[in-house]
C-alpha cells in the first residue's frame, strides 16, 4: 500500500433540491480507499450509498448538485473536473457495476458489442485484439463458449450469468477502482456467492480497488477490509471489518447487527431498532439517530456528534459510544 | 375436530400451459407436422401439513415453486392435481362462491408492501374489505369500524393512519397495514408470500416480531414463503425445502439446520453469508444454474448441479424418505451413504 490513498473523498456534499425540500442525501461523507482495497459502503434505504457512488463518477443530474468536497483520485479532484474529463475516467479507471443486470445492459446490442464498446472508448486495440481480449475476459468470469455468446443478446442469458457480463465489462478497461451498487441484492443465495467468489478473485488478480455498496452486512463483513456505515446522508461509523462487526461502538451499527437473526444463539424476539428513518428532508437538531437510540440523553437533541476515534481501528459519530462487550 | 391439521396439502401439482398461437407451437419433423404443448411444471407433488399455530417455511430459490406452491393453497390458482384440505375440508376443486366462507379462515400477505394495496383506497378501507366480505348482518357491520381501529392499534399503527392512502405510509407500516387486513377476518391460517425480503433488516426485525406476537396471542398458523435461511431459522417450527417444484428435504427447524442431508439444502446453508468469521458448514459450491421447468431433467430434478450425482439419479426420481428425527429427504444418498465425499 502506497503512502496516497488511490481515492480520498473529503467532506462531500451531495443534495437535491426538491420543490418539497432540499434533500441532504449525502451530507459531509468523508473517507479513503488504498490501492487494492475494498471498502462496504453500508446503510438503509434512503442512507445515500447510492447517491456516494453516483457522485464519485459524476452522474448526479438536476436537480441533484454536488454541492461541496473534494473527490481525490490519485490527487485529481473529480468533483472539480469537466465533463469531458470524466468521460475519460469513466469505464477507464473507475468502473460501476449496477444492482439490476437487466437493466444496465442494452437489450438491443449484442453482449459483444457492449464489451467491445468499452475497449473501443479507451484503448487503441485493432479490431481482432479487442474481441481476443473480450473472450479472455468473458471466459475469465466464468462463461464458456465465450467467443459464442459474444453474438448473444442480454436476453439470452440467465440473471446469475447477465451479472457475469456486467462484472467482465466493469473490469475490461482494467480499472483501477470499482463501485458495485447492490450487486447480489436481485439474484439468489447460491448464485450470489459464485458472483461474490468471482469478485473477490478477480479483483485480487487485477489489483483494483472496490467500493461494495449494500445494505446486507453479511455480505460486506466477508467481502469488505473496511466499512463506512452511513445514515441519512452522514458517515455515523467507520473501521475495520471485524472490529465494526464484533464491537461496533455506535447504537445504529450495533441495531442494525442485532436485527439480523443469529443462526446459532437463537433468541425468541429479534432485537430491533424501534421507529423509522426521519424524513431527510426535516432531520432533527443534533443527532439524526436519537429518536431511535436506546442511549439517547439530552445533549443528542442539542449537539450533533463528530466523528471521534473509539476503541480499535473504529470511528463513530456518537457522544455516548458502546465499549466492546457492552449491550445496546 | 382438535386432531384434523390446520392446512393439509397431498400431492400438490401445478402446471401452467404456456400456450402460444398455433404458429408459435407448430413443429415441422421427420414424423410430419405436429403441435407442441409446452407446460411449465411449476409444482410436482407437494405434500404437507400445518399443525394449528405452527409456522412451516418453504424456502428455495427464485423458479423453484414456492410462491406458486402459496398462491394455489390460496386459491388464486386452481390446482392441477392434488387436494388442499383446510381444517378437513378439500377445497381443491372450490368454486367462487364455495371459497368465500374458506377466505375467512384463510388470508395472504403478499411480498411487495407496494403493489399489493390498492392505492385508491383509504388504510380503513383496504383493512374493512375482506371483513365487510363476510359480514352480513347490518347489526354486524356496525362494528366493522371499532374492529378496524383495534386491528390497527395491534399492528402498531393509529387511529389517525385510517385516514390516510397507502403512498403515505413506508415499506413497514404498509406491511402492518397487510397484515392487519389479513387478521380482520381472524383467520387460523396466514399464507406469507416473502413478507419481509422487500423491507431494511431493522425494519424486518419489527415485522417478524409482530408475526411471532400475533402467532403467540391468536394462535394463528403460517406458511412462510422465504428464501433466506435466516429468517427462516428464526420463524419457523417446520421448514420444506423446494427445487425445481419438488419437495427435496422436510424437517423440524432445529434438525434441518444442525443436520441437512440433502446435497441441495447443504448447499444453501453454505452459500449463505454470515457475519460471523468463521464457518463450520462444509462449503457445497454449485455451479450453474437451476434448469427450465419447461422440461425437467430426467430423474432426480437436482442431478444436473449436484456434485455427488451418478447414474442412478438420470434414471430413477428419490422420493421422500424418513431419516427418524421427523425428517424427510428425497436424495439416493440416504441408500447410498459411502457415496457421499467429493
Amino acid at each position: 500500500m502506497t503512502d496516497q490513498p488511490l481515492l480520498s473523498v473529503r467532506d462531500l456534499r451531495t443534495y437535491f433540491h426538491t420543490f418539497s425540500g432540499t434533500v441532504k442525501a449525502v451530507d459531509g461523507v468523508s473517507f479513503e480507499i488504498g490501492q487494492g482495497e475494498v471498502m462496504g459502503l453500508v446503510g438503509e434505504s434512503g442512507g445515500g450509498k447510492s447517491v456516494v457512488g453516483f457522485s464519485i463518477l459524476g452522474l448526479i443530474d438536476s436537480p441533484g448538485k454536488i454541492e461541496g468536497g473534494e473527490i481525490l483520485l490519485n490527487g485529481k479532484d473529480l468533483a472539480a473536473a469537466s465533463e469531458a474529463e470524466l468521460r475519460e475516467v469513466r469505464g477507464r479507471e473507475i468502473s460501476m457495476v449496477f444492482q439490476d443486470p437487466m437493466t444496465s445492459l442494452n437489450p438491443l446490442h449484442t453482449v459483444g458489442r457492449q464489451m467491445d464498446e468499452v475497449l473501443r472508448l479507451h484503448t487503441d486495440l485493432d479490431a481482432k485484439a479487442r474481441q481476443t481480449a473480450c473472450v479472455e475476459m468473458l471466459e475469465s468470469v466464468g462463461i464458456s463458449r465465450a467467443a459464442e455468446r459474444l453474438k448473444a443478446y442480454p436476453h439470452q442469458f440467465s440473471g446469475g450469468m447477465r451479472q457475469r457480463v456486467v462484472i467482465a465489462i466493469a473490469l475490461l478497461a482494467r480499472p483501477r477502482l470499482i463501485i458495485a451498487d447492490e450487486p447480489t441484492t436481485a439474484l439468489d443465495v447460491t448464485i450470489q456467492s459464485q458472483i461474490l467468489k468471482l469478485m473477490r478473485s478477480q479483483i485480487a488478480e487485477k489489483g483494483a480497488s472496490m467500493i461494495l455498496i449494500t445494505h446486507d452486512l453479511a455480505v460486506v463483513s466477508e467481502m469488505a477490509d473496511h466499512i463506512t456505515v452511513l445514515y441519512c446522508g452522514k458517515v455515523v461509523e467507520r473501521g475495520h471489518t471485524r472490529d465494526l462487526i464484533e464491537a461496533p461502538s455506535h447504537p445504529y451499527t450495533r441495531g442494525l447487527i442485532d436485527s439480523i437473526p443469529d443462526t446459532e444463539n437463537r433468541h425468541e424476539r429479534l432485537s430491533q431498532v424501534p421507529g423509522t428513518v426521519p424524513d431527510i428532508r426535516n432531520l432533527p437538531k443534533g443527532c439524526n439517530f436519537q429518536d431511535r437510540c436506546p442511549r439517547a440523553q439530552a445533549l443528542c437533541a442539542e449537539q450533533e456528534p463528530a466523528l471521534a476515534p473509539q476503541h480499535g481501528s473504529l470511528y463513530a459519530a456518537c457522544h455516548f459510544p458502546l465499549k466492546p462487550g457492552e449491550a445496546a | 375436530m382438535t386432531d384434523t391439521p390446520m392446512l393439509d396439502v397431498r400431492d400438490l401439482q401445478m402446471h401452467f400451459p404456456i400456450g402460444g398461437g398455433l404458429l408459435d407451437r407448430l413443429r415441422v419433423g421427420a414424423g410430419g407436422i405436429r403441435f407442441d404443448n409446452p407446460v411449465v411444471h411449476a409444482v410436482n407433488g407437494v405434500s404437507f401439513k400445518i399443525a394449528r399455530g405452527a409456522i412451516m417455511a418453504l424456502v428455495g430459490e427464485s423458479g423453484c415453486g414456492k410462491s406458486t406452491v402459496a398462491k394455489t393453497i390460496a386459491r388464486i390458482y386452481k390446482p392441477t392435481a392434488g387436494e388442499v384440505q383446510v381444517e378437513g375440508e378439500d377445497i381443491a376443486g372450490y368454486g367462487f362462491a364455495d371459497l368465500l366462507p374458506v377466505r375467512a379462515r384463510m388470508q395472504m400477505i403478499f411480498q411487495d408492501p407496494y403493489a399489493s394495496l390498492n392505492p385508491r383506497q383509504r388504510v380503513r378501507d383496504i383493512v374493512a374489505e375482506p371483513l365487510l366480505e363476510q359480514t352480513k348482518g347490518a347489526q354486524d357491520r356496525k362494528d366493522v369500524p371499532r374492529r378496524i381501529e383495534e386491528l390497527l392499534a395491534r399492528v402498531g399503527l393509529n387511529a389517525e393512519h385510517a385516514g390516510r392512502y397507502p403512498h403515505q405510509f413506508s415499506g413497514g407500516q404498509r406491511q402492518r397495514i397487510g397484515i392487519a387486513r389479513a387478521l380482520s377476518v381472524t383467520p387460523g391460517l396466514i399464507i406469507a408470500d416473502e413478507p419481509v425480503s422487500a423491507l431494511d433488516v431493522s425494519i424486518q426485525a419489527q415485522i417478524l416480531n409482530l408475526m411471532k406476537d400475533l402467532r403467540d396471542e391468536f394462535g394463528l398458523a403460517y406458511l412462510f414463503i422465504s428464501h433466506d435461511l435466516s429468517v427462516v431459522n428464526h420463524i419457523a417450527d417446520q421448514v420444506g425445502v423446494m427445487y425445481l417444484g419438488f419437495l427435496v428435504e422436510h424437517a423440524p427447524r432445529d434438525v434441518l439446520f444442525k443436520r441437512p442431508r440433502h446435497p441441495y439444502t447443504r448447499a444453501l446453508l453454505s452459500a449463505a453469508p454470515s457475519i460471523k468469521e468463521k464457518r463450520d458448514t462444509e462449503e457445497i459450491v454449485l455451479s450453474g444454474e437451476v434448469p427450465s421447468a419447461l422440461s425437467l431433467p430426467s430423474g432426480c430434478c437436482f442431478r444436473t448441479r449436484c456434485p455427488f450425482a451418478w447414474e442412478r439419479c438420470a434414471q430413477e426420481r428419490p422420493v421422500l424418505q424418513d431419516v427418524g428425527d421427523g425428517q424427510t429427504v428425497a436424495c439416493h444418498l440416504i441408500d447410498e451413504p459411502e457415496r457421499d465425499k467429493v
